[in-house]
């Protein structure tokens, strides 16, 4: 514990007059599960998008294992070993379950265009690793016996484990999960509590935004507070629980 | 699962092979032909629209360009034709090279206006370029190829030489998409966030495939010039990019099977609406050629109204449908649980 792996510094995201995200001094620890709270439109996302190469800042620092990663394109954070997922679920529904995951071995395998081309699948051994590793990681989010069938007709609750199971087949070292509970029910949002735990067990750091009080407080190491693009909080979920300045932003004067 | 494509590709190739000796007449096997040169073009428009996801309406040049290395170094310069065809490939990767890095390097279809673009300039470079190409007159006396020192000069000869170099390029495309590299281009189809998020380099991807896609175009287009022997501007015009879009289109974008079927059946739609002008014509209705272009557009309409997903996916929709009614027919009858 102890031991930075994510840092922001004045960490400033602007749309056109609006300023999303202001002034972000924060840190995540290697190995903890850190929760970023905060009302609709506090920036949580923007910050998300911001790591992950998706939106540049306009201003300040974002560093990952003391390397600035600001200007990096996408698949370059994520070969840096950062995975995220999505608010709004994104999967390839017209994939299989297996295949969705097997995408994310991507970074883990290096057959080309034109060796693609030339040998059929079953002359690749690279092929028949890419897909026992996706097997593993079906199993890990509980998953494999929905393998064949095609992730689009998949329900919710399991597009959301999938999601995560392709973002975990990329072996990162940091994930992003952005509000993995939202549409689920509560017998799914305490699996999504045990896999979030099991993940931490792995070895990754987890940081997510979400709304479900219950679940944060209950796997959260930290928990952060942002209102308006601001961090008004930080600390331990039972510090955070008492916090006046946080029961104002969520309940109003 | 996996190996369905390649029982289905078998399948086809046996069929194409075997196909000469139910037809002996040459008309019907230079029609066929002309089919696989589509055909060609078709699988690498597809690899680049149903699996890059992007659209190319400049894809007839890169068969000009294919058809006008091999009939320019051939006689020009007295190539041999296997040398010429090479250069038409690396003279479309270059290309494609060119017009691709900075127009997929965009979000959304700048690539369709690049190559609309660079196609009417190869067209008027063909047409105006008298000293190199001949201009309208053309090219004439392209050498036949020849295929370790046997000369393709009969029409099965070279109906085999096609089919069998276009059933490469289909296993290729087949291998391909079902490769890392092809998961990779399906997954940006679904959601170029989330491919890109586990690490899919969807720029290099996109350019990878237009080149390939290039490529296949261009090998298309000296088979061309090599059939014929002769190759002028005409054949290369903004419509026959069109009509490649089409064949793609009408088949169904995202499969090559479909891209297979469109190519198949638009080339030999000409020949099909010939005959039944003649049957109409007996009962005194006067079809003329000129209609032709009236049926393309009534099939694409109809196709891109009924059957978004083109034919291949529009019948294998209908087949789940068919088989969704009879089971639960089924299931009326016998009510489970």
């Amino acid at each position: 514990m102890g031991e930075p792996i994510l840092e922001f510094y004045g960490l400033r995201k602007e749309f056109g007059g609006v300023v999303a995200v202001d002034r972000l001094d924060f840190v995540v620890d290697r190995d903890t599960v850190t929760s970023v709270i905060g009302p609709n439109g506090a920036g949580k996302t923007t910050i998300f998008n911001m790591v992950t190469g998706f939106l540049p800042p306009t201003s300040g620092r974002i560093v990952f294992k003391n390397r600035d990663i600001n200007a990096c394109k996408q698949h370059v954070i994520a070969s840096l070993g950062i995975c995220r997922t999505f608010q709004s679920v994104q999967i390839f529904s017209e994939m299989t379950v297996i295949e969705n995951v097997m995408v994310g071995r991507h970074l883990r395998s290096k057959t080309g265009l034109i060796l693609s081309c030339i040998l059929p699948p079953v002359m690749r051994p690279e092929e028949k690793k890419i897909r026992e590793d996706a097997r593993h990681w079906l199993r890990f989010v509980g998953l494999d016996a929905s393998a064949d069938i095609l992730a689009g007709s998949l329900p919710l609750g399991n597009q959301r484990m999938l999601e995560i199971a392709r973002a975990l087949a990329t072996e990162p070292k940091l994930l992003l999960l952005d509000e993995p509970a939202s549409g689920l029910n509560t017998r799914e949002t305490i699996a999504m509590g045990e896999l979030i735990g099991n993940i931490r067990a792995l070895g990754v750091t987890v940081v997510l935004v979400e709304h479900d009080m219950e679940l944060v407080m209950g796997i959260s190491d930290h928990v952060a507070v942002l209102n308006f693009g601001m961090l008004i909080a930080e600390g331990t979920p039972a510090q955070i629980q008492e916090n006046p300045d946080v029961i104002t932003a969520y309940l109003g004067e | 699962m996996q190996g369905k494509d390649y029982i289905g590709f078998s399948v086809f190739v046996i069929f194409m092979l075997a196909l000469p000796h139910w037809i002996s007449n040459d008309y019907y096997l230079g029609v066929l032909v002309f089919t696989a040169f589509n055909c060609m073009a078709c699988v690498g428009l597809c690899l680049l629209m149903g699996y890059a996801g992007q659209i190319s309406l400049g894809h007839g040049a890169f068969v000009a360009i294919g058809a006008y290395a091999a009939g320019i170094l051939t006689t020009h310069l007295g190539w041999s034709p296997w040398l010429a065809m090479g250069a038409g490939v690396l003279a479309a990767v270059f290309i494609a090279l060119v017009i691709g890095v900075p127009s997929l390097r965009l979000k959304g279809h700048y690539l369709a206006m690049a190559t609309l673009g660079f196609a009417s300039i190869v067209h008027i470079v063909s047409v105006a370029a008298i000293d190199i190409t001949n201009g309208p007159a053309g090219i004439i006396d392209i050498p036949r190829i020849k295929l370790f020192g046997f000369a393709l000069d009969s029409d099965i000869r070279y109906y085999y030489f096609v089919w069998i170099i276009f059933a490469v390029g289909l296993f290729f495309a087949i291998n391909l998409v079902k490769s890392r590299v092809g998961r990779g281009l399906r997954a940006i189809h679904g959601s170029e966030d989330a491919a890109s998020a586990v690490g899919v380099n969807i720029t290099r991807y996109k350019i990878q495939i237009f080149i390939l896609s290039a490529v296949y175009a261009a090998v298309s287009g000296s088979l061309y010039a090599y059939y014929v022997n002769y190759i002028d501007p005409g054949p290369f015009d903004i419509m026959y990019s069109v009509l490649l879009v089409t064949m793609v289109a009408v088949g169904g974008l995202h499969s090559l099977w479909g891209a297979v079927a469109g190519g198949i059946l638009l080339s030999l739609l000409p020949e099909l609406l010939s005959m039944a002008a003649d049957t109409f014509a007996g009962v005194g209705i006067a079809y003329k050629p000129d209609y032709d272009t009236i049926v393309y557009g009534g099939i694409l309409l109809f196709i891109m109204l009924f059957m978004p997903e083109g034919l291949f996916g529009g019948i294998s929709t209908l087949g789940s449908l068919v088989f969704k009614a009879i089971a639960r027919m089924a299931g009326r009858r016998y009510p489970s649980g």
